[in-house]
């Protein structure tokens, strides 16, 4: 599904990634994990096509075409779903309202009809039941005065709306309580399929006790310096990050 | 020119015979009192109306041009103006929409204007245009069988003299303002209403009036007059692109709401703004104003305001009536070199009057947009009441946002809110947009109505859908 090779990428003269390869099949779920300022959430924002960050070199193959040369909506068309750490507010504008142009932007572009207002409910009201979410979510403004849970909820709904391809979840753990970090989790587990990729990019290794990863990668000073399977992460926990990189350099 | 060549030019006129000759000349630029009883002479107006404009003409003399006001243009040259610009002859005009400019018949479709209703506001010829002689027709069997009085201000002029004579410039004197005074000695045509007893107005006043009011001219005059117990609903204006080559534009607006009545005015004005640099847009200096003059009486103001280079205008209400009701809900956009100082004041003169300000406006490209509003409580306005709310939002670098709130309160049980906020289309925002499957355009879109629903949903219905169309096409490009 997604093919990295050799990504190089900076922001403003500063260079993030700087060599990073990672490749994604349907089906699977990927860990990356990595110290702060290991590029963990620049690679989220780059395959989501942030234009703050200047590919300098490598390739990215999604779906087995150059994504790098589509802009941010048509990705999001393609099915790449991003979970924003920090999704913005956007007061006055309905969650609903959002909810539903994002869900007939990508059925137009799939040749699709456009749904109607009565079938968006139906469809929003079956996903946030099985999300636990009180339907009364869509009535207020994009995030607006959310709690930090609450923000999280609404990024896996969003997802669970738009049925993504590739759902890249960046930092969905932070600032969670242990009941909230659960409830999203199930959320997330209950949108694996055999046809979806999902990608976590997280600090720490409670979320994978919650969300069982097929791989683990470490990423470090913009490359990926290690992967295994979810022992790996288990191992971090217990051994910290000096450990893997001091590994690597030898 | 001297007043005994202009005398001399009307009398000559004379001899070809009146009413066509008169309706296809416009007199020469400048102005004096020949030019006033010129303009009052061809519309063949009574002796009282030629003495108020020549009172008016007199007071504006004496006047001075503001200067208060937070935009910046050269200096407006009176004596070059023509004061009476006579409409285009049909031979002038294009046969068909086949013959009308396909980039604005582009604007057409985007706004959502109905078919029948375009090749009247492209200026195509009367007789080309079909239905909207019938569909007139029928608006105005309906209002005559209701006692409303739908007319231009010239026909009321003559038909009901009486009525005219009794309210004109009791709400916004002749020498009120500058351009008050300057309208009122030269105004041009404009519409008139008059509700009577009891009568709740059996239409919108807007379908009928975007059908028939083409070409008003640039000294407009509306009075509007709603009887006791009453109610009417007004549109003015459209949401499709109007040229005009004049390009300073004064008009009056004067509301009277005599007891238990209710006014309802909305506004959609899209004047040239200009082209990117500015160049050749409208300059729109507009006096409105309303006066709840009954007790009980309600006038509420709603506007859209997106063109004309330079906005200039405050409708306001005198709360004189006991227990009487103020609003006014605006969006005022403006883009690339648009300057808009725009606002209202509500004057608390009665006992229990009420109002309510929900100001919002946007700033793009090198815009500076102003709300200035005056909320004034009289010593005897016990128990005055108002709430105001003044948002701007600001979409790119380099423009601005100004508030001037002004506050005179002279009555201790007075409660008076003011909230104000200013926020920025952020790129995270478009950013999150975007990467959930929307284009940038349609994501400044959906922002921009968010912040502006309070306001469209003061419109009536099918206005609310084409002023957020018109709002889209205003901001396009507005971003990037």
């Amino acid at each position: 599904m997604l093919e990295i090779s050799n990504l190089k990428c900076r922001i403003g003269d500063t260079e993030i990634l700087r060599g990073l390869s990672l490749s994604v099949k349907a089906g699977e779920v990927h860990a990356i994990m990595g110290p702060n300022g290991s590029g963990k959430s620049t690679l989220a924002q780059v395959i989501a096509g942030h234009e703050s960050y200047v590919v300098t070199g490598g390739t990215v193959t999604y779906k087995g075409g150059d994504l790098l040369n589509l802009a941010p909506e048509e990705r999001a068309r393609e099915g790449i779903f991003l979970g924003f750490q920090y999704p913005v507010e956007i007061a006055g504008v309905n969650n609903a309202y959002l909810l539903k142009a994002a869900v007939n932007a990508k059925r137009k572009h799939q040749g699709l009809g456009e749904i109607d207002a009565f079938e968006f409910l139906k469809l929003a009201r079956e996903k946030m039941a099985m999300l636990g979410m009180d339907p009364k979510f869509l009535n207020r403004g994009v995030n607006e005065g959310f709690s930090g849970g609450e923000k999280k909820r609404n990024e896996i709904l969003q997802m669970a709306m738009l049925e993504p391809s590739l759902a890249i979840l960046d930092e969905t753990d932070s600032g969670l309580d242990i009941d909230a970090l659960k409830s999203v989790a199930e959320g997330v587990n209950t949108l694996r399929k055999p046809d979806r990729a999902i990608v976590l990019v997280t600090h720490y290794q409670r979320l994978l006790d919650y969300i069982e990863p097929d791989h683990v990668h470490v990423l470090s000073e913009g490359r990926i310096i290690r992967s295994g399977d979810r022992t790996l992460a288990l191992e971090l926990e217990e051994k910290g990050y000096d450990w893997v990189r001091k590994a690597a350099r030898a | 020119m001297s007043s005994e060549n202009l005398e001399s030019l009307v009398n000559r006129r004379y001899e070809h015979g009146f009413v066509t000759d008169i309706a296809t000349e416009s007199l020469p630029p400048g102005l004096n009192e020949g030019v006033v009883r010129a303009i009052s002479k061809r519309k063949d107006e009574p002796e009282f109306m030629l003495e108020w404009r020549l009172q008016a003409y007199r007071q504006w003399l004496e006047m001075i041009e503001p200067k208060w006001a937070h935009v910046h243009y050269p200096p407006i040259k009176f004596n070059e103006i023509s004061y009476y610009a006579a409409p285009k002859s049909d031979d002038d005009r294009p046969k068909s929409l086949a013959e009308v400019d396909p980039k604005l018949l582009e604007t057409y479709e985007k706004l959502g204007i109905p078919l029948h209703e375009r090749a009247k506001l492209a200026g195509v010829a009367v007789d080309a245009v079909f239905d909207s002689v019938s569909v007139a027709t029928t608006f105005k069997g309906k209002l005559a069988d209701a006692g409303v009085i739908f007319c231009s201000f010239s026909e009321a002029v003559r038909e009901h003299p009486e009525l005219v004579r009794k309210y004109l410039g009791s709400v916004v004197p002749r020498r009120d303002n500058f351009y008050a005074a300057l309208n009122s000695a030269v105004f041009s045509d404009g519409s008139f209403v008059y509700i009577p007893k009891g009568v709740r107005c059996p239409m919108e006043l807007s379908t009928y009036f975007r059908i028939n009011a083409a070409n008003t001219g640039q000294f407009e005059r509306t009075l509007i007059i709603a009887d006791e117990g009453s109610h009417v609903s007004y549109l003015e204006g459209c949401t499709a692109p109007m040229r005009d080559e004049n390009q300073l534009h004064a008009a009056v607006v004067e509301l009277v709401a005599l007891e238990g009545a209710e006014i309802k005015y909305s506004t959609v004005q899209n004047w040239y703004p200009g082209d990117e640099n500015g160049v050749g847009g409208i300059y729109n200096f507009v006096t409105k104003r309303g006066d709840c003059r009954g007790d009980n009486s309600k006038i509420s103001w709603t506007q859209v305001e997106t063109g004309s280079a330079i906005t200039w205008k405050y409708p306001s209400c005198l709360l004189r009536g006991e227990n009487s009701v103020g609003e006014f809900y605006s969006v005022a956009v403006a883009n690339n070199m648009q300057q808009a100082d725009t606002g209202t004041k509500m004057i608390h003169i009665g006992a229990n009057t009420r109002s309510t300000i929900v100001s919002k406006g946007i700033s793009a490209g090198k815009a500076q947009n102003a709300y200035r509003g005056l909320v004034k409580v009289m010593p005897q306005a016990h128990g005055a009441r108002n709430h105001t709310q003044c948002d701007s939002l600001l979409i790119g670098k380099e423009c601005g946002a100004h508030t001037f709130p002004y506050m005179e309160i002279k009555n201790p049980s007075a409660r008076i809110e003011h909230e104000a906020t200013t926020s920025k289309i952020s790129a995270d925002q478009l950013f999150y947009c975007r990467q959930r499957g929307l284009s940038e355009e349609d994501a400044v879109n959906m922002i921009v109505n968010g912040f502006c629903k309070d306001v469209f949903k003061q419109l009536p219905m099918e206005f609310a859908v084409e002023a957020q169309a018109l709002l889209n096409v205003s901001l396009e490009g507005a971003v990037g």
